[in-house]
C-alpha cells in the first residue's frame, strides 16, 4: 500500500542537506525550525552559521543566514545582535567551531550576556575533517589525532560548558544540554531550545543548548551503536538538562 | 571654524558623522582613544559599540553588523590589522562593505609605537588569504582623514569592497586645526539581513567561484579605471619626480618647492589612494624626466615596487630609474628629503630598478 501521509518539511528547508546516515544534525535542525514555526518566528531570524558539519545546515536553508569564519560565530551574532534587538540571532556551530577554535568568542558572547543563542553539536570529534579530536573527546576515545585513544594528562579534559555558563555568568538567562537518542529525549530537547529562542525573544539574555549528537561514520559505529554510545557512554559525562533555567519558569 | 582636535579624535567623530553606527575592536596604541571616544559617542547617537575580545572578535562584529546593512567601523594598528586579515577576506569574500582604519606603527611582529609606513604591501596587496583587493586611502592631514570618512563609506558601499584608510601614527597622536563635515542621514543599505529573507543569498555549496572570480576581476578593473586619486605638483616639467604619501607626502611637498624655489626642476605625485594605485598620474610627469624618487617610512622600500611599474607603462620608451629614500620610521624633515635628493642627483644614491 502506498504511503498516503504527506511528509511535512519545515517552512524554512528548501534543499535537502548533505548529512552522513545517521547522523543527528538533521534532527536538530528539524527541531529548530518547528520552534522558529511556532513561536512564529519565521520571519524573523538570522543564522551566523559555523564551519565543519554545522555549515550543511546553510546549504538547506531558506532564510536569512551567513557562514562565519571558523570559531567567529559568537562575534558575528553579536555584531548581528547590536544593531537588530528584536530579530531572533541564532549560531548554529559545532563542537570543534564553538569550543575549540572558538572559545574566546564564544565565551566573551556568554561573559558579555548577549541576547542571542547559541546551538552547539556536541558529537565529540571534528566531523566534517574526518573526526580529528576536539576539546569535548571523551578520554581514551579514538580519533584520527589520538590514535591509541584520548591522553587528557597531555591534551585536557572534556569541557562541559552549559554548565560553565550557569555557574559563571550571572547575566547568562539559559543553559541546558539535551540528546537526540530516544523521542523521548528529542521531545525534551525540544523544549530546551523552545526555552532558549523565548529567552531572547524575551530579551533575558544569553542562551545557549548543547546537543550530544552521533558521528557513527568517524566514530565506526552503527547508527544504532552510536546513539547507545551516547546513552552508556556520553551522558554519564555530559548529563542531559537545564543547568540555568528561566528566571519565569523557576 | 576650525577647531583644534587629535586625530583619532576627529576621526571618530568624522566616522559617526559620515553615518557609521556601529564599532567593534581592541585597544592598541597609536589608534586607541578611537575607540576611547566611539565608547561613549556611539551611545549618543543611536549607534552601537563594543570592547571586542580580540582584533580577530572585533573584525567578526563587524561582519556581523555589516551583514545587516549598518556602516560598520574597526580601528587598529600593526599586528591588531594582522589578526583582522581573515574577516577583511571574508569582508570581500561576501561582497560586505567596511571601513578599516589603520594607524600604522613601525615593525615586525609586536614591533613598536613609532608612526610609519611599513604596511604599505599589506594593505595594497590584500593582507588575508585570496584573491582580492581592498581600495585603500592615505590621507596626509587630520583634516583629509576627516573628509574622506564619507568617501571612504561610499566606495565602500559602492563596489561592496572594504575601504582601509591607511593612516599614520602620528595622524592619530597630533592635534590640527579641523573642521567636522555634516552629518549624514543614516540609512540601511537596501541588500541587508533583516530577518525577512528579503536579500536572497545563496547557499555556500551553490556558489560558483569560477564566474565570481571573473565579476570580481571585472569589478577591480573599474575601480581601476574609475577611483584613482592624488594630489600633483610641477611634474610636467620636472627632471625629478618625488612619490611620497601619508605625512611623509606632505613633508616632500615642502621639500619639493624649497628645491623649486632654489632652482631644482622636481614635482611631487601624492597618492590618495595606495590601491588603486594612480597610474594616471605618471602620464602627466615630463617625458625626458630623469628618474622617480620615492619617499617612504619604511626600511625596505615598498611603494617603490608600484611607482617603477606605473613609470614603465606610461614612459614606455625609456628605462626611468626609480630611487627610494626609506627613512624606516618618523616624519622625514625637509631638510633631510632634501640633502638626500642632492645624492640622488649625484648619483651617491643609487636607483632600485
Amino acid at each position: 500500500m502506498a504511503n498516503t501521509r504527506e511528509r511535512k518539511v519545515p517552512a524554512l528547508v528548501d534543499k535537502p542537506m548533505d548529512f552522513c546516515p545517521g547522523c543527528g544534525h538533521g534532527i536538530v535542525s528539524r527541531l529548530i525550525m518547528e520552534c522558529l514555526e511556532e513561536l512564529e518566528q519565521l520571519d524573523n531570524i538570522i543564522f551566523p552559521i559555523g564551519v565543519g558539519c554545522s555549515s550543511n545546515l546553510g546549504a538547506g536553508l531558506e532564510c536569512d543566514r551567513l557562514h562565519c569564519c571558523h570559531g567567529r560565530a559568537g562575534a558575528v551574532a553579536t555584531g548581528m545582535k547590536r544593531v537588530n534587538p528584536d530579530t531572533l540571532i541564532v549560531s548554529y556551530q559545532g563542537d570543534g567551531d564553538a569550543y575549540n577554535i572558538g572559545i574566546a568568542e564564544t565565551f566573551n558572547a556568554a561573559y558579555r550576556g548577549e541576547n542571542i543563542t547559541v546551538i552547539v553539536i556536541n558529537n565529540t570529534n571534528f566531523g566534517m575533517t574526518g573526526g580529528q579530536m576536539s576539546l569535548t573527546t571523551m578520554e581514551g576515545q579514538k580519533t584520527a589525532t589520538s590514535v591509541y585513544g584520548r591522553d587528557c594528562s597531555v591534551t585536557g579534559y572534556p569541557i562541559r560548558f552549559p554548565e560553565m555558563v550557569a555557574r559563571e555568568f550571572p547575566n547568562a538567562a539559559y543553559a541546558a544540554r539535551g540528546t537526540v537518542t530516544t523521542p523521548a529525549n528529542i521531545n525534551k530537547l525540544k523544549g530546551y531550545i523552545k526555552n532558549a529562542l523565548q529567552a531572547q525573544l524575551n530579551h533575558e539574555g544569553y542562551s545557549v543548548v548543547e546537543v550530544l549528537s552521533p558521528c557513527p561514520i568517524n566514530w565506526g559505529l552503527t547508527p544504532v551503536n552510536a546513539m547507545k554510545r551516547i546513552e552508556d557512554e556520553l551522558i554519564p559525562y555530559y548529563p542531559i538538562g537545564e543547568f540555568k533555567k528561566r528566571e519565569e519558569a523557576k | 571654524m576650525a577647531e583644534m582636535m587629535k586625530g583619532n579624535e576627529a576621526i571618530a567623530e568624522a566616522a559617526v558623522r559620515a553615518g557609521a553606527r556601529f564599532y567593534a575592536g581592541y585597544p592598541i596604541t597609536p589608534s586607541s582613544e578611537i575607540m576611547e571616544y566611539l565608547s561613549w559617542r556611539m551611545n549618543e547617537v543611536g549607534g552601537a559599540f563594543v570592547q571586542a575580545e580580540s582584533e580577530l572578535a572585533g573584525i567578526n562584529m563587524v561582519i556581523g553588523a555589516s551583514s545587516c546593512g549598518v556602516r560598520a567601523l574597526t580601528a587598529s594598528s600593526g599586528p591588531g590589522i594582522s589578526l583582522k586579515q581573515e574577516g577583511i577576506s571574508t569582508l570581500c569574500d561576501e561582497g560586505l562593505p567596511a571601513v578599516v582604519i589603520t594607524q600604522v606603527r613601525y615593525g615586525n611582529g609586536l614591533g613598536t609605537l613609532f608612526t610609519s609606513q611599513c604596511d604599505y604591501n599589506r594593505e595594497t596587496r590584500g593582507g588575508g588569504q585570496g584573491d582580492y583587493r581592498c581600495i585603500v586611502l592615505c590621507p596626509s592631514s587630520i583634516q583629509e582623514f576627516v573628509d574622506l570618512m564619507l568617501p571612504a563609506y561610499e566606495l565602500a558601499e559602492k563596489y561592496r569592497i572594504v575601504t582601509v584608510m591607511m593612516g599614520e601614527g602620528t595622524l592619530g597622536q597630533m592635534m590640527e586645526p579641523v573642521e567636522l563635515p555634516d552629518f549624514v542621514e543614516v540609512k540601511r543599505t537596501p541588500w541587508a539581513l533583516n530577518g525577512h529573507y528579503t536579500y536572497k543569498k545563496i547557499g555556500i555549496f551553490e556558489r560558483d567561484s569560477m564566474a565570481e572570480a571573473v565579476e570580481l576581476r571585472a569589478k577591480y578593473a573599474e575601480i581601476k579605471e574609475n577611483e584613482q586619486r592624488w594630489q600633483e605638483e610641477s611634474i610636467a616639467d620636472a627632471d625629478y619626480v618625488f612619490v611620497a604619501y601619508g605625512v611623509p607626502g606632505r613633508a616632500t611637498l615642502g621639500a619639493v618647492r624649497e628645491l623649486r624655489a632654489a632652482g631644482e626642476k622636481v614635482g611631487l605625485i601624492r597618492p590618495i589612494t595606495a590601491w588603486p594605485y594612480p597610474d594616471k598620474a605618471f602620464a602627466n610627469i615630463n617625458p625626458n624626466v630623469k628618474g622617480i624618487i620615492t619617499v617612504e617610512e619604511n626600511a625596505t622600500g615598498q611603494m617603490i615596487d608600484d611607482a617603477a611599474l606605473a613609470i614603465k607603462k606610461t614612459h614606455k620608451d625609456r628605462n626611468i630609474p626609480a630611487y627610494a629614500l626609506t627613512y624606516v620610521y618618523n616624519t622625514p624633515p625637509i631638510n633631510r628629503i632634501k640633502e638626500d635628493y642632492f645624492k640622488v642627483k649625484s648619483g651617491e644614491i643609487k636607483e632600485v630598478y
